[in-house]
């Protein structure tokens, strides 16, 4: 059966960023240095947190937070990379598996309730939306009772579960949207050529889904990897514990080396920053093509 | 029949969800509203009816309406500030600029820090110690000679939450930029150019052609801001700990239910912010169904 | 002919989903083990012991403590269970959820007193009188204290240290600056001496987040009223409205206008630092003061030379009174491995294991045959007190009042700070101990 040629992505002429150059008006000056400005706001804590992971103990405190370290001190990395690093292995473990799950889940759930629709479709994807707002503190307890009552195995695999479990919402609504965006005569193409449900799937609407797979992975990503209610509390051997519940441990009970907590917290942000930095061209331009629109 | 094996396939493909979000989100709804009506006020675990005991005793509580204060002072402060953040950087950004990548990056980097970090951070910025003590942001404020803007931050009673909201503004601007910068891009160029043929300035262009393309991004931003802004914990325990000054209903939610053991009355918060987000997204859902049947 | 096709083809499509879909189905069904495999593992013994112990001299004591067992019992080996944050908050969060699970582990940390009534009456924790009997500990401990922990007629829960309180903090060169001459005993030469260091421009009394001004009332109000009158208000039918009660709020309210304004953002340490820079005259804080202040710098500490560089006193008005809390550890109902956990718990009642835990940790030891000489200054001084003080139990560190109670009083705290108000809060008092008290 002759299928059509790869169709051309279904994304519009806006696609095509049209890049005015940028001509030296005063109103395009004024907007450069709003910029610029706007920049340095935003980058602000990030000047204090580096420069207190540099700090020596004795001399971080707020009363200090804005004096270059008189010493550049590694020691806060270097102990927070002692404390970190055997958790980073388990936030790997965890964040990758649930991640791609959780995607591939958002993208069949979002094809089937915006393209391959079934009675009370809306109402289930409606349904599926709430579920974006249960406040987790207040399950916690039978939650955690629930996953040990089904047997659930313990540790990484029963917190990706639940991350997975509670990602379904999120990624179905950026999938949808996303998909709602391919013109209905694909559909209808693939129809005429008889495929089925599947055959559709997987040889129209995947190759055209990668901008929305990043979105939803990189979403995906940031919410698992900085999680640290259901790690704590889904995950009682110490051992298992991801990175976000080492760097809370940083925090002494009596004492906060400011200095450690900031350079933990760098450090268990790095992963999500090199994600951000490398993918973050696709994450506007799959917003570009629709994923989060409406 | 021939119509079920059409759509079959697709319930089927979606059921293993359903089944999913069926037993962890409303099972798990279902049993916070019986505890919330229950008597389980204590460690001790009872199953008694007790009506709207707990949600009476909330509602005397002056712990609660404290929290309420705070939860609706942060919110407004955060959707505004954020929305308006966002547009703003969107503008700046959307006819394209040198190094957009690069500010681009910045700009939605504050995304990729854990709340619990952004809250230390932000409570160093943030600190309120006057006169010669004065570090953060109010000594930088001195220094620029700017000193007028010094203030409380978060400690202050009728403002403090708005103070608090700013590291969440810092964290979520970006992302709401990204949004409005995709909207921006989508306005097709025919329109605009069209517009300007006519006679229109600049400034019409955008009031008449573009903005009402942001509408439904606008939308869509006020329905994520909003459940990340009633279920936000861990930003204000990182600044401002348990105390009454900065409490939340997320955050009295946890005293009550791991400090005090009163179940049910944590359970009743738990209930009440989902009908207070009921109220919330499902104008939007109808808004949306309805956009949907008329495209 | 595609028409006859047509509805078999569909209909094989259904059916090819449901075969793939049960296909995964039953894949992921291999990873869920069979009921009844999962439960305590009985064959390799760990002891799990959860505690809030992860920073600084307690890590360090902890640390100790860890090494001994570990020699002494190499068949159940010591396994730390410890989750940080705010002095127990997220690890008390934990720990409810896992007790409520089912999960205990084999020992966990808890303040000796009424804070653990939520467990007792929950049935989460077990009487361990035996241990007490087996290991002769009711013969080492002080008589006061042990009444003050046992409910019901039973005990539950070894203490390990004892933390005192109402111990006033100050710097001498602040006080030498600001022309104070003598550390003040009374009411009225606390206030006068306050005034002093107000008129040399240093803060008067620092102050840090709500529960450290919480930590100040139980103080004050035990100043004022005395330790009897304060341990009646929180047995039934305790008279929070007497004139008493109301002379302390009144008291307490003179004394917050002489705290810093930013009290609320600041830590304990914070606090306390102030009054050892010199920016800040007194301070009032339990006795982890002493630890932070002359701990080593390679635990974040200050430092700091006793009697030279800051000194104490007891809090004014409360001289001869010990407000004493303490770190405890308790039996879980259905520990993992209990012949483990009891033993746990008849070694951190020896008096080898406390006297290597509290020099390091910073507090003096709950057996009253401690050895002075491996104890700093500060804590020598303690030990001499602890032996004749009359005992008062703390609030704010939950030895008097359980943890419903303790939240109540949070809230009404938490508004005076906002209102100042005395008669509000006086009410707000009375109503939660009416609601509370048993």
């Amino acid at each position: 059966m002759s299928t059509a040629t790869t169709p051309a992505p279904p994304i519009p002429a806006p696609m095509r960023l049209r890049r005015r150059r940028a001509g030296r008006t005063t109103a395009n000056v004024l907007k450069f240095a709003a910029i610029v400005f706007f920049a340095v706001l935003v980058l602000t804590p990030l000047y204090v947190v580096i420069v207190t992971s540099f700090k020596d103990a004795a001399e971080t405190g707020p009363e200090n937070a804005w004096a270059l370290p008189s010493v550049w001190t590694f020691d806060a990395w270097r102990d927070a990379w002692n404390q970190l690093s055997p958790s980073l292995t388990n936030s790997f473990k965890l964040v990758i598996p649930a991640t791609v799950i959780s995607t591939v889940l958002g993208s069949l759930n979002g094809f089937v309730l915006s393209k391959w629709r079934f009675p009370g479709a809306d109402l289930v994807f409606t349904l599926f939306l709430f579920g974006l707002f249960i406040p987790y503190q207040a399950v916690m307890i039978p939650l955690t009772t629930l996953l040990a009552d089904i047997n659930f195995p313990d540790g990484i695999p029963r917190l990706a579960f639940a991350h997975i479990v509670y990602g379904i919402p999120i990624t179905t609504l950026i999938f949808r949207s996303y998909y709602a965006t391919i013109p209905d005569e694909l559909m209808e193409a693939a129809r005429m050529d008889r495929a089925g449900m599947l055959r559709t799937y997987f040889s129209v609407v995947l190759p055209l889904s990668a901008p929305a797979f990043v979105v939803t992975a990189i979403w995906q990503f940031t919410s698992i990897w900085n999680d640290f209610l259901f790690a704590v509390f889904i995950i009682t051997d110490p051992s298992k514990w991801p990175v976000t519940v080492a760097v809370n441990n940083t925090t002494g009970s009596l004492v906060t080396p400011y200095n450690l907590q900031m350079s933990a917290a760098l450090l268990a942000s790095l992963p999500t920053l090199v994600v951000y930095i490398l993918l973050g061209r696709y994450f506007v331009r799959g917003l570009l093509a629709g994923a989060l629109k409406g | 029949m021939r119509r079920v094996r059409r759509w079959g396939p697709g319930l089927l493909l979606v059921s293993p969800s359903i089944v999913l979000i069926a037993v962890f989100v409303y099972g798990l709804i279902g049993w916070n509203v019986k505890v919330s009506l229950s008597d389980w006020r204590t460690a001790e675990k009872t199953s008694g009816w007790a009506g709207l005991d707990a949600y009476r005793d909330l509602n005397s509580d002056p712990a609660w309406d404290e929290s309420v204060h705070h939860i609706l002072v942060f919110t407004g402060t955060f959707i505004v500030g954020t929305l308006f953040f966002g547009l703003l950087l969107a503008f700046l950004l959307e006819k394209g600029v040198r190094g957009e990548g690069f500010f681009r990056s910045v700009y939605i980097f504050p995304l990729a820090v854990s709340f619990i970090a952004a809250g230390v951070v932000w409570r160093w910025l943030m600190n309120p110690a006057p006169g010669d003590r004065a570090s953060g942001l109010n000594v930088a404020f001195e220094k620029l000679g700017l000193g007028f803007l010094a203030n409380d931050w978060y400690l202050s009673l009728d403002w403090g939450m708005a103070a608090m909201a700013m590291p969440a503004i810092w964290a979520l601007s970006g992302y709401i930029m990204a949004l409005y910068l995709a909207g921006f891009r989508g306005v097709p160029e025919e329109l605009r150019e069209a517009a300007r043929m006519d006679g229109a300035s600049e400034w019409r262009v955008y009031r008449h052609v573009v903005f009402p393309f942001l509408r439904p991004i606008t939308l869509s931003a006020l329905i994520i801001l909003g459940h990340i802004s009633i279920k936000v914990f861990d930003l204000i325990v990182a600044i401002g700990g348990k105390q009454l000054i900065t409490q939340t209903p997320a955050v009295y939610m946890w005293i009550l239910i791991y400090d005090a053991r009163d179940y049910a009355e944590g359970a009743a918060i738990a209930t009440l912010l989902l009908i207070g987000i009921s109220i919330l997204v499902i104008p939007y859902l109808v808004y949306s169904v309805r956009a949907e049947r008329r495209a | 002919m595609p028409r006859v096709r047509f509805p078999r083809r569909r209909g094989r499509e259904l059916r090819v989903t449901a075969a793939r879909l049960a296909l995964l189905c039953a894949i992921a069904l291999l990873f869920v083990p069979a009921a009844g495999t999962a439960g305590p593992q009985a064959s390799s013994c760990k002891l799990q012991v959860f505690s809030w112990w992860t920073g600084g001299g307690e890590a360090a004591g902890l640390t100790k403590l860890i090494k001994t067992w570990n020699r002494n019992n190499p068949s159940c080996p010591f396994k730390n269970e410890t989750v940080a944050g705010g002095a127990g908050t997220n690890a008390k969060a934990v720990l409810a959820q896992r007790l409520a699970a089912g999960k205990p582990p084999d020992s966990f940390q808890g303040h000796a007193g009424a804070e653990l009534r939520d467990y007792i009456k929950a049935k989460q924790v077990l009487p361990i009188d035996s241990i007490y009997r087996q290991y002769g500990f009711r013969k080492a401990m002080s008589k006061q204290l042990l009444n003050q922990i046992t409910y019901k007629g039973h005990i539950y829960s070894v203490p390990v240290n004892i933390h005192r309180a109402n111990v006033l903090w100050y710097n001498p060169k602040v006080l030498k600056k600001a022309g104070i001459t003598a550390v003040p005993k009374t009411w009225s030469q606390f206030i006068a001496a306050l005034e002093k260091a107000k008129k040399a421009n240093v803060i008067p009394l620092s102050m840090a987040e709500q529960w450290t001004a919480k930590h100040l009332l139980e103080t004050v109000m035990i100043a004022t009223i005395g330790p009897t009158r304060w341990a009646a208000l929180w047995k039934k039918g305790g008279n929070w409205s007497s004139s008493g009660v109301t002379t302390a709020l009144n008291r307490y309210k003179t004394l917050l206008t002489y705290t810093n304004r930013d009290a609320a953002s600041l830590t304990w340490q914070d606090a306390g630092k102030l009054v050892v820079d010199g920016k800040a005259a007194f301070n009032i804080m339990g006795d982890w003061q002493d630890g932070y202040f002359s701990g080593s710098k390679a635990g974040d500490n200050l430092a700091l030379k006793p009697k030279v560089d800051y000194n104490w006193a007891p809090v004014p008005g409360t001289s001869g009174v010990y407000d004493w809390l303490s770190d405890s550890f308790t039996l879980p109902k259905g520990a993992p491995h209990s012949t483990a956990a009891k033993k746990w718990l008849g070694f951190l009642g020896s008096k080898k294991a406390q006297d290597q835990f509290n020099p390091v940790k910073g507090s003096i030891p709950a057996r009253t045959d401690a050895n002075p000489r491996l104890y700093g200054p500060y804590l020598k001084w303690a030990l001499r007190q602890w032996k004749t003080n009359k005992l008062a139990g703390s609030l704010a560190h939950g030895v008097v009042a359980p943890n419903a109670w303790a939240a109540d009083i949070d809230t009404a705290l938490g508004l005076f700070l906002n209102n100042r108000d005395v008669e509000r809060f006086q009410t707000a008092l009375v109503n939660a101990a009416k609601k509370r008290a048993t």
